[in-house]
């Protein structure tokens, strides 16, 4: 057994993590700068953090990421990393040339107290920021928050510092993309597109971390929202936020320094998230929702009709991040699967109210969020009753293989297998996709397992 | 393009790449480039700070303590006290294999501890968190020994895990608990970790069990071996064949145990010089076990290396079933050999890769008839490159002095040198075994090669735009870099999930992986058929 000391019994525990549901906030804000076009993330804190980011981040997309760090030494732990920071600047905008430097902090950092704005200015008045170029920084100390924070407060900085009104509106729709695959995204611009809608999606990682190979390395990709499409989003009609913790903050952000209004949705995975999303979209790109995208629903509800009989009742267990969590329990409960146990190392209170409903009518579901909701615990859970089904990360796979349970790989990291990014999970497209792994998951345990004489020709 | 290596002149290289860097870091950088001549080794900058804003492949004190050092051991619940993320990224990243073949055996490989720091710990302290932390470990594990490993903060508001792991010592007998101040900002890199695992192995752990039963005549530890893909088993194999102990391996699938009696071993042999120097040199000092480099990456490296064993207990008997294992082996070997060197001769390659790999690996290439143009060290130090020979010479730096130099002395009972002076110098002598030394990279690589240390991202994508390596050797962090200008990349980190590489066996898979690089054709289809010049000037022409 690989997991061979966790048992059923759980001890009520208050200090120790174990297997956690979560890292910290710098490698949400690394990923999410890789989304700005021309832009280098930079890790303000011991070279440490940028290796072990840009090492996590590359192992799950499969792409080059690239990130400056300051570098620090005990002196400048004692002392500040200002000339650190001021140095690092000057030596990327020298070296590596970005349109745009965007820094984010550290446990490190944040502990002794560097004044990143002060920092920012003296590299400004230093002359080490080259005309037309710009730092923009976030805090994400990694003691408060998860990831999913420092994601967020990486795409809120965008608004903060890039978002500008004019007097001049335009017709188009801000869609701000909340943690997920550059295929998610792909598939939601196109879904924008099918519905002729004009929208600035940010951040955007399409044609970033799902570059072609082609002979030529680009420290910068071609994809990415571009500075100016930034700039543009306070001129925008209106705000999608797609999923609450990465892109509310963003939302309101912008709304406070542009007056763009917002609504934030689910990210859309699955059919009821999907409409919601198109439906939102139609309203305030004031748009009809074509019979194209219509026929892609009707196939994804075709297929999941087809796979029915497999999928009714079947308990999964399920950990990420809340943005996905919500939407991906929603399109269980809507396959009449059972969701039972839920995990999330991000403390949300609207992800608890949300779970709570989409629960309520699974008495036996449990779910957790914040400190201590680990995998440690959803693997107690597991042993005290089993599942027939795991979908999350690659960490799950030594709970599969110990309990003889298919794991539907979902979520970051995806450290095992390649692809990831290039099949949406979004979409009804990516909810046909997400079916369709589900069955082979769950058909391919049976196949495998079960008696000779059981072996089924036909689904 | 120059494909052709006897027109390449690397000696250019940093006046390539100096115009890009600001003047300060030009100057620095020129100091850690240097041509290679191995009849008059030249001095190379090493382990210093790397510069803030350069693209390093470096990491932390914390990543060389807890993730390099302490990580592959299979018995002790190692506990990262700091917020979520260092405990997170050191959790299952590198591959270390473990083997706990009976159900009651301790596996904690598959986990990982924290004590998630919040920000009121930050504020408040997070000593009773981690207090806490551990009672629940035990409560739920009941393990042998506890690690604590330090992240950033802890040292910055003064949580102390030395008190910390001795009041919880007392609290609960039997279990050796024990703490490392491995901040990640101590330190250039990830050696400074080492360090500092070194240190902790000694004073904590090396020592305390002097019952150890020996199943052979002979005993030794393997120092610095990490079993990434399963290295170490292979070693296991050899020994085992041979008919030697291996007390300890350090680290790889190793327990408490095996650290508490590996004083009881008659000889120590050395992979990773840069990791693990340290608790060689307190073995010799304390118990005067003597030691020596080995390598057992390249089949003829491992043959070498288990000779020296033969030789060093001068027992004609185990020479000759060292002989005997070598043989059967090397038969396999040259098979291999001769049937993919046809396809890899003449091949260049580059590598840059932790404080050993990047020499060790040499031996491999060279195997298969390749070069190594350019080679360098993520952490190495001066003597990793140039020898221990310049250890005396080398500058001690406020970095370097912020880590603590334990001091050793012989144990007042236990201290049996193993071989007199006379003896280790007849051995030297008659078999050319080199004690307590490393003679570093540069020795080993030819006359105009070049010898890069802390390579930054600037350095690579020149290094392979001018002189088009067939193969590039580095580590994850680089690997889709150099695969998207479409060269083929191997990692010497985590193998692209192959292995083991270690031994013959290892030499095989190594030589059969290469092949498959060399071989495969999918870098050839990166353009589309209608992009290729051909078309477009027959579209020219047709217009």
């Amino acid at each position: 057994m690989l997991l061979r000391h966790t048992t059923a019994k759980e001890i009520d525990r208050k200090a120790l993590t174990i297997n956690p549901a979560k890292t910290c906030q710098p490698v949400g804000a690394m990923f999410a700068a890789l989304g700005i076009h021309g832009c280098l993330p930079h890790s303000h804190g011991s070279q440490g953090c940028c290796s072990y980011h840009r090492s996590a981040l590359s192992r799950h997309f499969r792409e080059p990421i690239m990130a400056g760090t300051s570098s620090f030494s005990e002196g400048s732990s004692v002392f500040g990393g200002s000339a650190n920071l001021v140095q690092a600047i000057d030596t990327m905008f020298t070296v590596y040339k970005p349109e745009v430097i965007a820094v984010h902090t550290t446990c490190l950092s944040e502990t002794i107290g560097d004044d990143l704005t002060q920092i920012i200015s003296k590299a400004n008045d230093d002359g080490c920021v080259p005309e037309g170029k710009q730092v923009i920084y976030c805090n994400t100390p990694s003691y408060v928050g998860t990831h999913v924070t420092g994601y967020s407060n990486q795409v809120a900085a965008f608004v903060k510092f890039f978002s500008t009104a004019t007097p001049k509106k335009r017709n188009v729709i801000n869609l701000v993309a909340g943690w997920m695959e550059p295929s998610d995204m792909r598939e939601i611009k196109r879904l924008a597109k099918v519905m002729e809608a004009r929208t600035i999606l940010f951040p955007d990682m399409t044609d970033v971390l799902d570059a072609p190979l082609d002979g030529h390395y680009k420290l910068y990709p071609t994809g990415g929202t571009t500075i100016e499409e930034m700039k543009l989003t306070g001129d925008s009609k209106f705000t999608i936020g797609l999923g609450q913790s990465c892109t509310e903050d963003a939302c309101i952000k912008l709304e406070n320094k542009c007056k763009v209004k917002f609504e934030v949705v689910d990210i859309p995975i699955g059919f009821k998230a999907t409409d919601r999303f198109l439906m939102s979209l139609s309203r305030h790109a004031n748009l009809p929702i074509p019979d194209s995208l219509s026929d892609e629903r009707g196939r994804l509800i075709d297929l999941i009709s087809d796979s029915s009989k497999y999928l009714y009742g079947k308990r999964v267990a399920l950990w990420g991040d809340p943005d996905t969590l919500i939407p991906l329990t929603e399109f269980l409960v809507s396959m009449d699967m059972k969701p039972v146990y839920v995990v999330t190392g991000t403390p949300s209170k609207y992800f608890d109210a949300r779970m709570a409903e989409i629960l309520k009518d699974i008495p036996e579901a449990k779910f957790k969020s914040g400190e201590l909701a680990d995998m440690f615990l959803m693997h107690q859970w597991i042993k005290q009753e089993g599942v027939d089904l795991l979908i999350g990360n690659t960490y799950g796979k030594y709970i599969a293989r110990d309990e003889n349970v298919p794991l539907i790989r979902f979520g970051f990291p995806i450290a095992d297998r390649p692809g990831h990014n290039y099949f949406a999970k979004t979409g009804y497209e990516g909810g046909a996709n997400l079916v369709k792994q589900i069955m082979d998951g769950l058909l391919d345990h049976i196949d495998t397992n079960c008696l000779e004489e059981k072996v089924e020709f036909q689904l | 393009m120059n494909k052709n290596k006897s027109e390449m002149d690397l000696s250019k290289f940093m006046d390539e790449v100096s115009p890009a860097y600001p003047k300060k870091v030009a100057k620095k950088r020129a100091k850690s480039i240097v041509v290679n001549d191995p009849d008059a080794i030249p001095q190379i900058q090493a382990n210093v700070r790397t510069i803030p804003g350069i693209i390093t492949q470096r990491g932390c004190t914390y990543a060389g303590c807890k993730g390099v050092v302490l990580g592959p051991t299979r018995d002790i619940v190692n506990i990262t006290h700091g917020p979520i993320g260092c405990g997170y990224y050191s959790w299952l990243t590198r591959r270390n294999q473990t083997r706990a073949d009976q159900p009651e055996m301790e596996n904690f490989i598959p986990y990982s501890f924290s004590t998630d720091m919040q920000d009121s710990n930050i504020v408040f302290g997070g000593e009773e968190k981690l207090k806490q932390a551990i009672r629940e470990a035990y409560e739920l594990f009941q393990p042998k020994g506890i690690a604590i490993f330090s992240t950033c903060p802890v040292g910055l508001i003064g949580d102390d895990v030395h008190r910390v792991a001795r009041q919880m010592k007392e609290e609960l007998p039997g279990v050796n608990i024990f703490g490392f101040s491995c901040e990640g900002y101590r330190g250039v890199s990830q050696s400074a970790g080492h360090h500092i695992a070194n240190n902790g192995l000694y004073k904590h752990l090396i020592g305390n069990n002097d019952n150890y039963v020996r199943k052979n005549k002979y005993a030794v530890n393997v120092l610095g071996e990490y079993n990434i893909g399963g290295d170490a088993f292979v070693i296991d194999d050899l020994f085992e064949r041979i008919g030697v102990d291996i007390i300890a391996t350090m680290s790889g699938n190793s327990t408490l145990e095996q650290f508490e009696t590996a004083h009881n071993a008659d000889f120590s042999l050395v992979m990773c010089h840069r990791s693990i120097n340290y608790v060689a040199e307190m073995l010799e000092t304390s118990f005067g076990i003597p030691w020596a480099k080995a390598n057992f990456i390249g089949a003829e490296a491992t043959a070498k290396t288990l000779r020296k064993v033969g030789q060093y207990f001068g027992d004609q008997e185990l020479m000759d079933r060292i002989e005997v294992v070598i043989a059967e082996e090397m038969a396999k070997v040259n098979a291999a050999i001769e049937k993919i060197r046809p396809k890899t001769e003449g091949k260049t390659t580059m590598m840059f890769v932790g404080g050993s790999r990047a020499h060790h690996y040499q031996e491999l290439f060279n195997e298969l008839g390749m070069e190594t143009l350019v080679a360098g060290y993520e952490f190495g130090h001066r003597d990793d490159y140039e020898g221990r020979s310049v250890i005396p010479s080398i500058q001690i730096d406020a970095d370097s002095r912020n880590i603590e130099e334990i001091t050793v002395y012989p144990d007042a009972t236990r201290f049996n040198p193993r071989k007199s002076e006379e003896e280790l110098a007849k051995l030297k002598e008659a078999f050319d075994i080199e004690f307590n030394e490393y003679k570093g990279m540069m020795t080993d690589m030819k006359k105009g090669t070049l010898v890069i240390d802390d390579l930054s991202h600037y350095e690579m994508e020149k290094l392979i735009e001018k002189y088009h390596p067939d193969v590039f050797c580095a580590g994850i962090k680089e690997k889709y870099v150099v695969q998207k200008m479409g060269i083929p990349m191997k990692q010497l980190h985590n193998y692209d999930n192959g292995g083991p590489y270690a031994g013959f066996e290892g030499a095989i898979n190594f030589y059969k992986d290469i092949e498959m690089i060399a071989c495969s054709t999918i870098f050839k289809q990166m353009k589309a058929p209608w992009e290729s010049e051909e078309l477009v000037e027959a579209e020219y022409v047709f217009n």
